[in-house]
């Protein structure tokens, strides 16, 4: 079998700050790392690997530098990847992204499997998945949290939903994006590291792939970000009295109101 | 300080750093209170590859020596001695394979072994045969072309839990040290089983088992070495393995050192940190210096031993007794040093003393251990005469 996994290098958001006056991530100082979701896609890869043999490819598109992420991805067991970088590719929305994705899936010969994390920490859109498997003609399902079978010709997973799971027969080649229930990431091991540090990544840009710039980067895309920003702390606030229990249910009460949760039946 | 440790090495040390922290520190309190094998973590140690370190690479191992033994077994032990010494004796049960076995015993064996698929335990111990290992009563009996086994030994680790077990089983009683054999058992052998897991004062996580041969038949072609050679295979295997328990010794006194200075930093009394004070600091101060005394002793040996010295006996012996004698010293100091908070068990030094104290103890105690290097010191003096 055939997996490809696609990781994104991301700033390290649990330490991100926004520039008050250029309303842009402060990046300077930043650790980069693999999208913490990209992580469970690996993890869910390197499972099925491990029951169906194969060999696991990873894809990256981003600055030269995101060559690292392909190599801590070796470091978990992947067995090599390809990584797009090129001037082109800059300022790519989802969509422009999918279309540079769908040509280094092509690039490394297909999969049988293409698996993604349900979304990026730095974007969150969820949408480079899902328009992957569109802009590769195959089917799809998103926030796979399990994998029940596997053959060449289809992959049984559960699908998380709000309340409950899916059972989902997924006809191959398909795409999946999972959700962290699919599995704990394993550490790394010490052949991968080893092999990681002698590993040199593969690099392809737009014309190596025989796309036009056109497609891809800020010209393909359809939106822009015009303006990042921090939102303005309103400073109104309001005091719940009362008993423990008697505040906690106030609490619910005014994030039911608020539909910031939902109660459900 | 820096030991000039090679990158390979380092990465060894960064990575069972990086589990300690992140797998074994967690949960080693639930661990230590269940008594629980810590199944899972073995599992992630073996994707990890650290199984494979000590074994050849010709069986699917990384083929390091004893100092990558010891700075892996001393990360672990940083986190939890139990975790630690679950994994070390898995390679004490395969190290009379990789200094005996034949090619045939290496290849089916030390590859289960550097994979993690088996864990791999030793046993020599009995009831009433402890540091008197000559005194041990199980039999071992060649029937045709199988051995049968009739005996029991005590307080293995990993028993129960390991599917290959090195064990030393007398083949002639009439010829005291040399009439000891050592063998390959397997999980599952006929008439081979296991009798009570014991509770413990420490190190709960780790499985401790009798082993009980009851007309256990195995293959002769189980053999490690050749008849008669049980002791020289337990000697040159605990010659290779002692330095790893004072890896485990540096590892924990390390552990209970940040667990010490730490709270002396924060913890305020008479309205200053009480590691302003110093009856506490010159306590810290003497943890840091013995540890460090240990760790320089504990890698120098390991290096010593990758040289290929041939008489390893006595340094071996000193890399165990100096740093597990340290170990108890400097674990009982931080929990003197937490206090009231160092006796309880939402902090982590009780256990840590509780775990050190076996130290002292297995694979050979600490004066079994000072016999041995005042046997090589009387013959070194006796051949300078």
């Amino acid at each position: 079998m055939k997996i490809i996994v696609c990781v994104k290098q991301v700033p390290d958001t649990a330490n991100v700050k926004l520039d008050p006056e250029t309303h842009t991530l402060k990046r300077e100082g930043v650790a980069s790392i693999i999208n913490p979701f990209d992580l469970f896609a690996l993890e869910a890869g390197l499972r099925l690997r491990e029951q169906a043999g194969g060999e696991l490819q990873v894809l990256s598109m981003g600055p030269p530098q995101a060559a690292e992420v392909i190599k801590q991805a070796i470091e978990f067991g992947a067995d090599g990847g390809l990584l797009l970088a090129d001037r082109a590719f800059a300022g790519a929305d989802t969509w422009a992204t999918t279309a540079a994705l769908a040509a280094g899936v092509k690039a490394l010969g297909g999969a049988d499997v293409v698996i993604c994390g349900k979304q990026a920490v730095d974007g969150d859109t969820a949408q480079v998945g899902p328009g992957l498997a569109m802009r590769l003609g195959i089917p799809q399902v998103a926030f796979v949290k399990g994998f029940r079978e596997v053959d060449g010709q289809s992959l049984v997973v559960e699908r998380q939903m709000d309340d409950g799971f899916d059972v989902v027969k997924l006809p191959l080649p398909g795409l999946i994006t999972v959700v962290r229930e699919v599995g704990e990431p394993r550490p790394p091991s010490l052949k991968g590291k080893m092999r990681a540090k002698k590993y040199q990544v593969p690099v392809k840009g737009a014309a190596d792939m025989g796309l036009d710039a056109a497609q891809v980067g800020l010209a393909g895309s359809y939106t822009q970000v015009v303006e990042v920003f921090a939102p303005q702390a309103s400073g109104e606030r309001e005091m719940l009295g009362g008993a423990p229990a008697e505040a906690g249910a106030a609490v619910i009460d005014r994030l039911v109101q608020a539909k910031v949760i939902m109660v459900g039946s | 300080m820096d030991y000039f440790l090679s990158e390979e090495q380092e990465m060894i040390r960064d990575l069972c750093r990086q589990i300690a922290e992140e797998r074994i520190k967690p949960v080693r309190a639930e661990l230590d209170e269940k008594e629980e094998f810590p199944t899972e973590l073995m599992k992630a140690l073996a994707q990890a590859d650290l199984f494979g370190i000590i074994i050849p690479e010709e069986y699917g191992g990384l083929g390091g020596g004893c100092l990558e033994n010891v700075i892996a077994v001393e990360e672990l032990s940083r986190a939890c001695l139990g975790v630690s010494t679950t994994y070390a004796a898995s390679f004490l049960g395969a190290y009379p394979v990789i200094l005996f076995g034949n090619e045939e015993q290496k290849q089916k064996y030390l590859t289960q072994i550097a994979s993690g698929e088996q864990l791999a335990a030793f046993a020599l111990t009995e009831s009433a045969s402890g540091s008197d290992a000559g005194s041990i009563q199980t039999r071992a009996e060649k029937k045709g072309d199988e051995y049968i086994i009739n005996g029991s030994k005590q307080w293995i680790t990993n028993g129960g839990e390991a599917g290959i077990y090195s064990v030393v089983a007398i083949t002639d009683p009439n010829k005291g040290a040399r009439g000891a054999t050592a063998f390959i058992v397997e999980d599952g052998d006929p008439g081979f089983g296991y009798g009570k897991k014991e509770t413990k004062l420490g190190i709960r996580a780790s499985a401790t088992r009798e082993l009980i041969f009851n007309d256990c038949r195995i293959p002769a072609d189980r053999v490690l070495g050749r008849e008669g050679m049980g002791f020289v295979v337990a000697m040159r295997t605990f010659d290779q393995s002692r330095p790893g328990v004072g890896a485990q010794a540096v590892g924990v006194a390390q552990g209970a050192l940040d667990e010490a200075a730490a709270f002396a930093r924060v913890r305020k009394q008479f309205d200053k940190p009480i590691i302003t004070f110093q009856a506490v600091a010159h306590m810290l101060a003497n943890m840091a210096i013995q540890v460090e005394a240990a760790r320089a002793l504990v890698y120098a040996v390991a290096r010593f031993i990758d040289s290929g010295a041939k008489d390893t006996s006595k340094v071996s012996a000193m890399a165990k007794v100096f740093p597990t004698d340290m170990a108890m010293q400097v674990t009982t100091d931080a929990v003197q040093i937490l206090g009231g908070h160092g006796y309880m068990r939402e902090y982590p030094v009780e256990k840590m003393m509780r775990d050190a104290k076996i130290l002292q103890i297995y694979e050979g105690t600490n004066q079994i251990q000072r016999n041995v290097i005042g046997q090589e010191l009387n013959k070194e003096y006796g051949r300078k005469k």
